[in-house]
């Protein structure tokens, strides 16, 4: 099988193995492309909240529960920057539309860079090596993160607005898309570039993806290990940030329960991506996307199931994830 | 002879709960090869860790030159001008060899000249240049561990077992590769193969059970059997 799957282009092939065959299974070209474009925005949004937590475990194997804490503060940041620049949303003018959603997005990203500092120094620092307790630190922090969040947005749902100009569909022949996914998938793309040419076409993207594979031969070189891993917290965080902004306008009704609903998606990502990888985290992160959004519609009462058993079918095929840093 | 360039006095260090060294004190001169012997578990290795600043010292002092470096973080006390090569070698098998060895310069750049004579010294390493440092082989990546560790000028290399698990014929090469690098640093090696080391060596310690039990010129122990046998029994027997 895996000599097959090599001949095809590797587990680079499992996304689109996937798609023929939820293809082969739907029936209804408008109803795959539908979910299709669904699933790779998903994907894409939930990419944004794993790549962090990846990187974060890779280099330092810091397990960070309190991930979802920034996924959250960022949609909560930006769904208040979007209601405050409600004018600005609902105008005719699609260049006032994309500011206040950058505004939003990018508020809810500087949040995150700040907050992650923060977190990083007084939580993560003191229990470097000590995986039980950063276990326990780290989800008491998130516990005081959520009731912080209802604290001051309250326990009641919150409307989120979306920008005129990416309301409604976009239609081609007889196919929906709508116009957000869109949006959110080229934003992933754009972000996921952005890591790739940071990560190898740098000194300091060299020195981390050196450092994923053994930390102690990195300072054995001479460098601060330490100094580049609040860099990567920072990164990580603003990144869960950003895919909390982007998840608040694609889900437009948001509770301060969606950062822990999320945080399981995006563990198992993590884990099918191979912890510590980049093009592992966006493989898994596709791959989820669309067995969610597939499986939503073919079996829905085993919606919640499927990427469970799709976590456990890649573990029992693969047990170090798809695509997993190699550790030296 | 010059003075030393380090110096452990009395070097205490724990693993975990087990006391592996138990006061090492070690003058290492400048300049040559200068070998640290001992059977498995005697705490060669924990001596070099200790130095590296990857396992600390609980008691006694280690000092590079004039820095007393025995509580220095590991990064700086590279930034002094030590090198380590590890036993496992430490190589990045998910980036090229050429990213290996820029990581190993401090400005990322490297010296035309300088990479010149790493290549006569290993050709592989020219070789195999853009190739991922996964594919190479245990002896190109010793190579590559050692390319990595000279590619500026250090001071002190220190260097773990770099004979383990390698074919003759690489061994041999490695001695003439060793010589000329001794030529402009001073290493600090630690060997289980006898024979390796008395063609390198000009000063050896023998370590047993975490403490010095012999050291001076290694042509001294070379050309005393008794010597030999009596420090290091029959564990290094094996490995001739």
């Amino acid at each position: 099988m895996n000599a097959l799957l090599d001949r095809v282009g590797g587990v680079y092939a499992l996304p689109v193995i996937l798609a023929i065959l939820a293809f082969a299974a739907i029936g209804s070209t408008s109803t795959w492309v539908t979910l299709t474009a669904a699933g790779l925005a998903m994907g894409m949004m939930i990419f944004l909240m794993a790549s962090g937590l990846s990187l974060i475990f890779g280099l330092m194997d810091v397990l960070n529960f309190g991930h979802s804490a920034f996924v959250s503060f960022g949609a909560f940041i930006a769904a208040s920057v979007l209601a405050a620049l409600g004018a600005w949303l609902a105008a005719d003018s699609v260049l006032l539309n994309i500011a206040a959603l950058m505004a939003a997005i990018a508020a809810a990203t500087a949040f995150g860079a700040l907050a992650g500092w923060g977190f990083e120094r007084v939580i993560v620092k003191p229990v470097y090596k000590d995986h039980l307790r950063q276990i326990l630190i780290t989800m008491g922090a998130l516990i005081v993160a959520e009731q912080l969040l209802l604290a001051i947005w309250g326990g009641t749902p919150i409307a989120v607005a979306r920008p005129a100009f990416l309301t409604g569909s976009i239609i081609i022949g007889d196919v929906a898309i709508e116009a957000y996914r869109i949006f959110a998938l080229l934003l992933g793309l754009v972000v996921y570039v952005g890591m790739y040419l940071a990560l190898n076409r740098t000194r300091i993207g060299l020195l981390i993806r050196a450092g994923v594979e053994n930390r102690e031969m990195v300072e054995s070189l001479g460098f601060r290990i330490d100094r580049l891993f609040i860099g990567v917290f920072m990164a990580g965080s603003a990144l869960a940030a950003m895919g909390g902004a982007m998840w608040a306008g694609y889900q437009s009704l948001i509770t301060p329960a969606l950062g822990q609903e999320l945080m399981i998606i995006v563990f198992i990502v993590v884990i099918i991506g191979g912890l510590g990888s980049i093009q592992g985290s966006l493989l898994g992160a596709i791959l989820v996307g669309l067995m969610t959004n597939y499986v939503a519609f073919l079996f829905p009462k085993l919606a919640l199931a499927s990427n469970m058993l799709l976590m456990m079918a890649v573990l029992l095929w693969r047990p170090y994830g798809l695509k997993p840093a190699v550790k030296g | 002879m010059s003075g030393a360039i380090l110096r452990l006095d009395d070097v205490h260090t724990d693993i975990g709960q087990y006391h592996i060294l138990h006061g090492i004190s070690l003058n290492v001169p400048e300049g040559g090869v200068h070998v640290l012997l001992g059977r498995n578990g005697a705490g060669k290795t924990t001596t070099l860790r200790t130095v590296m600043g990857l396992w600390r010292a609980r008691k006694g002092a280690i000092v590079f030159r004039h820095h007393d470096i025995t509580a220095m973080p590991t990064p700086d006390i590279a930034r002094l001008g030590i090198a380590y090569v590890p036993e496992n070698m430490g190589i990045f098998g998910g980036l090229t060899v050429e990213e290996n060895m820029r990581l190993a310069s401090t400005t990322g750049r490297f010296d035309d000249e300088r990479l010149g004579r790493i290549f006569a010294l290993f050709p592989a390493i020219e070789k195999f240049w853009t190739s991922q440092a996964s594919g190479l082989s245990g002896g190109q990546k010793q190579m590559l561990a050692i390319a990595r560790a000279i590619v500026e000028r250090r001071e002190l290399i220190l260097i773990d077992e770099p004979t383990k698990g390698l074919a003759p014929a690489i061994i041999r090469a490695m001695i003439g590769a060793f010589r000329e690098i001794a030529t402009e640093t001073t290493i600090l090696l630690v060997e289980q193969n006898f024979l390796f080391a008395r063609s390198l060596g000009r000063g050896v310690a023998v370590i047993d059970d975490g403490r010095i039990v012999h050291h001076g010129d290694m042509a001294a122990l070379a050309s005393d059997e008794a010597l030999q046998t009596r420090l290091l029994s029959l564990s290094l027997a094996e490995h001739q």
